[in-house]
């Protein structure tokens, strides 16, 4: 990052309209804003209130070029790689958990091409998040140090001037667009997290554009009822939309469990075709269903309440 | 009762975990192992998982697959942001840190990222997760891993999360803080770490387990402590609890549970 890049990207936040005004769009709608060779930070974590709506749609779309940048990144990395949306995965890690073994079709992308993964660890990867939303050009930390991560990535080594201490400097990054979903919203864009926040506040006020999709849209008052739940301020986020299930078959957290069975499902066809199986499943669960409530459609009702009384049995009494 | 091996190494893990400490948790058999103290001996243990979560209780039989899910935050003192978890241990919160390993050498580095060159991946793994900042934070290390000659090799190919780097004081060198891994707990043994060199040494073996097994399957030339000593086998409470934690059945079941714990506990 230059001194160019970190004035742009305050430069392009002072610009944009601060109004008080609804700004509910239709999903496809709200996607149009991302563009060809977009960064798009994801929000949640691993398979975790995922924004899987807005991520599926983005695929719809036809975007390409993109830079996916998340915390842990579930098998949307590998849809995104296989279907020619995304050329770049800045993580820490990939894949669906231990269970399912090495990620696939993210091996075949990256053992061919080593600029497809960009590797940071977990902390790291939040710094350059936490630095772009505190208006820093870096921060930096203990983590990373002493291994092979640190040359590999765009982090430098420094001596403290006040302690002597040897650092890391994690720059900052600034997403061109925030993929978030949460539980509830009003619709000027204040938003309510249940359950963990994961990455969520950070990329909100990182990402020159936030998308937010809720699993509802509530009333104003309902936010001001409660205003210690809420983790984003209307003045970060650019549209919102209501999208009931919008990280199925991932997990929101007091909504509906994952669906462990589809993970299952997409594995078996990856494990049989390879990067043709997870094109196959874009093919099948995104081009064919038409918009996110015809994804749903596949999967049914049973097996959608089903999963929300799982999570219902999770929570704490 | 028969014990399998992924058994041995998770139950002898649990006890090297104390209660009234903390203990940043990794998924998997560092997790199962860190619950199964909490059940045991530790009921004060506070386990903090990367998702944010400080202090979570999880159900039996609803272990979670990863350490960012619901089942993985049920009944925690806090949900918090990812970032709040790792900077409590960069300031020096966590007794433990407990993570697994795909491959390791004999000074503790560990490799999630890369086998070959980086150029040149023959194969690329999922990376790094919080086991880099897990390694560089907390105060010390264990290692909970299957002991083959492919994990144990002289040299890593990468090194993911740093453990006592070059040995001597290479670590304190690097910048980071003292500390780093202090045993490894396999299914052949438990490992500590040479005082001075920092090279990895057989301090006790697990039941009808010999030096030379464990040397033979391990990919670099071992030290060996003066007075070796021997791991006690799994009890039968140690035993029941940790099958009633993964399968979510009653702790006096048969061959059954103990089939269903290995297939959900993993290879």
């Amino acid at each position: 990052m230059t001194s160019a890049d970190f004035m742009q990207a305050r430069a392009r936040l002072l610009e944009k309209d601060r109004s008080v005004r609804d700004k509910r769009m239709e999903l496809d709608e709200a996607i149009a804003l991302v563009r060809d060779g977009d960064g798009i930070a994801v929000g949640g974590c691993l398979y975790s209130r995922t924004p899987m709506a807005s991520l599926l749609e983005v695929l719809r779309q036809g975007r390409s070029g993109l830079t996916l940048v998340r915390n842990l990144t579930c098998y949307e990395a590998e849809l995104f790689l296989a279907r020619g949306a995304a050329e770049r995965i800045v993580t820490s890690w990939v894949g669906i958990g231990l269970l399912w073994g090495l990620p696939k079709v993210f091996r075949h992308f990256t053992e061919n091409d080593v600029s497809v993964y960009e590797e940071w660890s977990h902390l790291s990867l939040g710094l350059r998040f936490r630095a772009a939303a505190m208006g820093l050009p870096f921060l930096p930390t203990k983590s990373m140090l002493g291994s092979d991560l640190l040359p590999l990535s765009k982090a430098k080594e420094m001596t403290c001037p006040f302690t002597g201490e040897r650092l890391a400097l994690i720059p900052a990054y600034h997403p061109d667009v925030g993929l978030i979903h949460v539980q509830r919203a009003d619709r000027f864009g204040n938003a309510q997290i249940d359950g963990p926040p994961y990455m969520d506040k950070d990329i909100a006020v990182a990402a020159q554009t936030v998308i937010l999709t809720a699993e509802e849209i509530v009333e104003p008052e309902v936010i001001t009822a409660h205003p210690d739940r809420t983790a984003i301020a209307h003045f970060t986020v650019d549209a919102v939309v209501e999208v009931p299930y919008g990280s199925f078959p991932h997990e929101c957290y007091g909504e509906y469990e994952a669906d462990f069975d589809h993970f299952q499902e997409y594995v078996d066809l990856v494990d049989d075709k390879a990067v043709h199986g997870a094109q196959e499943y874009v093919s099948r669960y995104v081009d064919a269903t038409g918009s996110f409530a015809g994804f749903l459609e596949l999967f049914g009702a049973e097996t959608l309440s089903r999963q929300r009384e799982r999570a219902k049995g999770l929570l704490p009494r | 009762m028969t014990v399998s091996d992924q058994e041995r190494m998770i139950v002898v893990g649990s006890r090297y975990l104390q209660d009234h400490r903390v203990v940043f948790a990794g998924v998997g058999a560092p997790l199962i192992a860190s619950v199964l103290a909490q059940q045991l001996h530790a009921p004060h243990l506070t386990i903090i998982l990367e998702g944010g979560f400080v202090g979570p209780r999880m159900l039996p039989g609803k272990l979670p697959i990863s350490t960012n899910e619901m089942r993985a935050a049920r009944g925690s003192v806090m949900h918090t942001g990812i970032m709040d978890v790792f900077l409590y241990a960069q300031r020096g919160f966590f007794d433990y840190g407990f993570l697994g390993a795909a491959q390791v050498d004999p000074y503790g580095n560990v490799n999630a990222s890369i086998i070959g060159t980086p150029e040149r991946p023959k194969v690329r793994m999922s990376g790094t997760g919080g086991a880099n900042d897990i390694a560089s934070s907390c105060r010390e290390v264990f290692i909970l891993t299957r002991h083959e000659p492919r994990r144990f090799v002289e040299k890593v190919d990468f090194v993911t999360s740093p453990g006592h780097l070059g040995g001597g004081d290479a670590r304190e060198r690097a910048g980071l803080f003292p500390g780093g891994p202090s045993k490894v707990i396999t299914d052949l043994a438990v490992l500590g770490f040479h005082q001075e060199s920092k090279r990895m040494t057989i301090e006790a073996l697990q039941p009808g387990v010999s030096i030379d097994q464990v040397r033979e399957n391990t990919g670099f030339e071992l030290e060996v402590a003066n007075d070796v000593g021997s791991v006690s086998e799994p009890t039968e409470l140690e035993l029941g609890r940790l099958r009633s934690l993964v399968t979510g059945e009653p702790a006096e079941s048969d061959e059954v549970a103990a089939g269903n714990a290995e297939r959900m506990i993993g290879r």
